[in-house]
Parts: structure tokens; C-alpha cells; sequence
């Protein structure tokens, strides 16, 4: 992957660096841009994310070296913050009209997913959506489905052993369980290559929205540190508790639109998938986190939470950018749920 | 090794390795998953599997 062209100074600064060999004095450039954090938001997001993926696949331009050089912990450590003090804050301005946590994080978690309301981009795809704009959700989503599951591996390491145990079932059954051509990430890539998009890692992060970035730089901010692994894990719970009715959605609107069967397929295999993957997720990963660790309750909750909301806000902006009024869907909830938002995450 | 089943609350049957199903109509369902979800609620659109659809059945008024 080549780096994606940086949308302010920021990641103007970034990328001059980082094409350099590690070590150079250009280092020193980067001391001052950290005090810029926060003027503005798409640069912000942009750089912070290409920070991450130095950890995940990097890039063709790029020298394997800077991944932890110390040049440029301060600006990631900047950002970083930045984006956990936004979404804490985010979760203070909530918690009011969020149900009471009972004690039972299991039933805290299905009970939170239950009661957020957002728009659905899936009931939109499934009923209304043109190609066009399926094509650009998929590219938007392609920014994480190319590394499906990867975010929530780096938690593994950081847990006891029965969280470990179950997470790391739900992972296998994410990599394919030991077959290359099941990996949900390899699916997903098949069907965008034959549905005729570019399916190679990180060809779609140029055009990524804001909203899409936020949601890959919270995820991988929660996997990649270690005080965070509650967070990561509630993240996990949420994304997978709103997955299978979502998918089911969008196969559908797949199928109307005559994409391959490959794509709609992806999408058939999360709703089996992650009907399995949201028990799990919820009872024997959160659960056995809590159980092991009760302090982190409540850590859990924003973890969930925050990946409820991110999916809204992208949700209402996707909606938006198309021309269609993303209040009129919000509150339709109907009497049996079935009308409704059904929350999305995953799918 | 002993098989393991075990039911959510108000949820599916966790079935672990592989498994076939016969349903009433005598078609055999496999699985290969490392856990497979089976429906309880009667419900799911994928039967004999879980699709989540019971989350949809607890929302009805009573």
C-alpha cells in the first residue's frame, strides 16, 4: 500500500518524514506539529490512522523502522489521546439517558445494544440504496473488512486465561479456522474483486469519510494499548451483537442489485457467523473479562458504547451525503422492532 | 472429549465442533464452525441455526 495523500499539514509533515530513512534530522520536524492536534479533524484522523498502520501492514514507501521510532511517539501518543479524550466524553454526555447497569455485563451489553437508536444504512441498502452508493459504502467499508478482526487481536496477549480462551475462539472462526480461502477478510476481498471494485488492502483509505477513519483509529487505539483492553473488548461485543441482522439486510440488498453472489455471501456468513460470535463476545469474553477483572464493568460498557455510537455517526453522515434525511429514520422503530433500527456495526 | 452444548438465556443452544442437524423434514444441516448457534426462538430465517431474530421477538410488547 502506498500512503494515502494527507488532507492537511499534519499528515503533510508525517509523510515528509516518513519517507525519510529513520534516524534523519527531518525528525525533528514532527516536535512542533504535535501542538496542532485538534485544528483539524480530517487531517487529525487521517494521520493518526497511517501512525497505526505502521503497526499493521505499513507501507510500500516507508521504512519498517519508524514503527516504533521515538520521532514520532509524541505526535501518536497527541493523537491518540486526542480521539480517547473525544470519545470519553462523548460516553459522559450519554450515560444519563443509557439503561442502569444491572451488574451482569452480559445482560448490560445485549440491553445497550437494544436500546440505541440510530438510522440503519443496512435497511436502506436492503430496500432503496442504488449501486452506486452500495459501491461507495462498500469501498468505505472495505477500510476495515480488508483487515477484519485484526484490531481485536492485539488484546489477546493482555487477558487471563478464560477470556483468552473464548476470544481466541471467535478469531479462529474470523481467520477461517486454519483455511486461507475462509478467512472473513478474504471473502470479503473476493467479493469486492468480482462486484468489479478494487479489493487490495488499503486501496479506499484516500476517499475514507471522517466517520469511517474514527472508527478504525478507535478500534485500533483500544488494541494497541493494554489499559484499554476492556474498551477493546466491549468494542468486540457491541460490533458483533449488531452484526447478524444488519448482514442479513444487506445480502438482501445485494441480491436486488445483482451484485456477484460472492458479496452477498460475505454478508450470509456474518449472519450465521456472528449469531454465534455475539454470544461468545458477550457472555465468555466480556463476561470471563469482568469476572477476572470487576473494576473494568464499566470500562466494557464505554468500549460497547462507543462502537454503537461511531456506527450512528456514520450512519446519519452516510445518509446524509446521499440525500436522504437521516431523521425520518431514526425513532422508526415499529412495534415489533422488525421496521426499525436494528443496530449495525459489523455489517 | 466430551461434547459440549450450552443454552444462552434467551438466546440460542452454543454447540461445540462440528455438527449435522436433521430437521423435521429430514434435511441434514453441517456445520463446521468451532461453535454453532442453534435457534430456540423458532424463529431464525437460517434454521436450524441462530440468526439473532429472538432479539427481535423479545421487542414485541407483552
Amino acid at each position: 500500500m502506498r500512503l494515502p495523500e494527507a488532507r492537511g499539514p499534519l499528515g503533510e509533515r508525517l509523510h515528509e518524514v516518513l519517507v525519510s530513512r529513520p534516524g534523519d534530522p527531518t525528525d525533528r520536524e514532527l516536535a512542533g506539529a504535535v501542538h496542532t492536534v485538534g485544528e483539524d479533524a480530517d487531517d487529525d484522523a487521517l494521520t493518526l490512522w497511517t501512525l497505526q498502520e505502521l503497526g499493521y501492514r505499513g507501507f510500500d514507501e516507508v521504512d519498517e523502522g519508524w514503527e516504533h521510532h521515538p520521532a514520532l511517539a509524541p505526535l501518536t501518543y497527541a493523537l491518540e489521546q486526542d480521539l480517547e479524550a473525544r470519545l470519553r466524553s462523548r460516553y459522559d454526555d450519554a450515560r444519563a439517558d443509557l439503561p442502569s447497569a444491572t451488574g451482569d455485563v452480559a445482560e448490560d451489553l445485549f440491553a445497550l445494544a437494544e436500546a440505541h437508536d440510530g438510522p440503519s444504512i443496512a435497511r436502506h441498502v436492503e430496500r432503496r440504496a442504488t449501486r452506486e452508493e452500495v459501491e461507495e459504502l462498500l469501498r468505505q467499508r472495505s477500510v476495515y473488512h480488508l483487515k477484519e478482526a485484526d484490531p481485536t487481536s492485539w488484546v489477546v496477549p493482555r487477558l487471563d486465561a478464560a477470556p483468552k480462551a473464548a476470544l481466541v475462539q471467535v478469531q479462529y472462526d474470523e481467520y477461517g479456522t486454519g483455511r486461507v480461502d475462509a478467512v472473513h477478510h478474504v471473502l470479503f476481498e473476493r467479493g469486492m474483486d468480482e462486484a468489479g471494485l478494487d479489493a487490495t488492502y488499503g486501496a479506499h483509505v484516500g476517499e475514507a469519510w471522517l466517520e469511517t477513519l474514527e472508527q478504525n483509529t478507535a478500534m485500533s487505539l483500544f488494541g494497541r494499548h493494554r489499559r484499554l483492553r476492556a474498551a477493546a473488548l466491549g468494542h468486540f461485543g457491541a460490533f458483533e451483537t449488531t452484526s447478524s441482522l444488519p448482514s442479513r439486510r444487506l445480502a438482501k440488498g445485494l441480491r436486488r442489485l445483482g451484485f456477484p453472489e460472492s458479496l452477498a455471501a460475505y454478508y450470509d456468513e456474518h449472519v450465521e457467523a456472528d449469531a454465534v460470535h455475539e454470544q461468545l463476545a458477550v457472555r465468555e469474553v466480556c463476561g470471563a473479562l469482568v469476572a477476572a477483572e470487576p473494576d473494568q464493568a464499566d470500562e466494557v460498557l464505554f468500549g460497547a458504547w462507543t462502537c454503537l455510537d461511531l456506527e450512528t455517526r456514520n450512519a446519519q453522515a452516510t445518509l446524509a451525503r446521499w440525500g436522504h434525511a437521516p431523521a425520518a429514520d431514526a425513532g422508526d422503530t415499529g412495534d415489533t422492532g422488525d421496521t426499525g433500527d436494528d443496530g449495525e456495526a459489523a455489517a | 472429549m466430551t461434547g459440549r452444548i450450552r443454552a444462552c438465556p434467551g438466546g440460542p443452544l452454543l454447540v461445540d465442533g462440528e455438527v449435522e442437524v436433521t430437521t423435521e423434514d429430514g434435511v441434514v444441516h453441517r456445520s463446521t464452525r468451532p461453535v454453532s448457534a442453534l435457534c430456540r426462538c423458532g424463529a431464525s430465517g437460517r434454521a436450524p441455526w441462530c440468526d439473532g431474530t429472538h432479539k427481535l421477538l423479545d421487542r414485541r410488547p407483552t
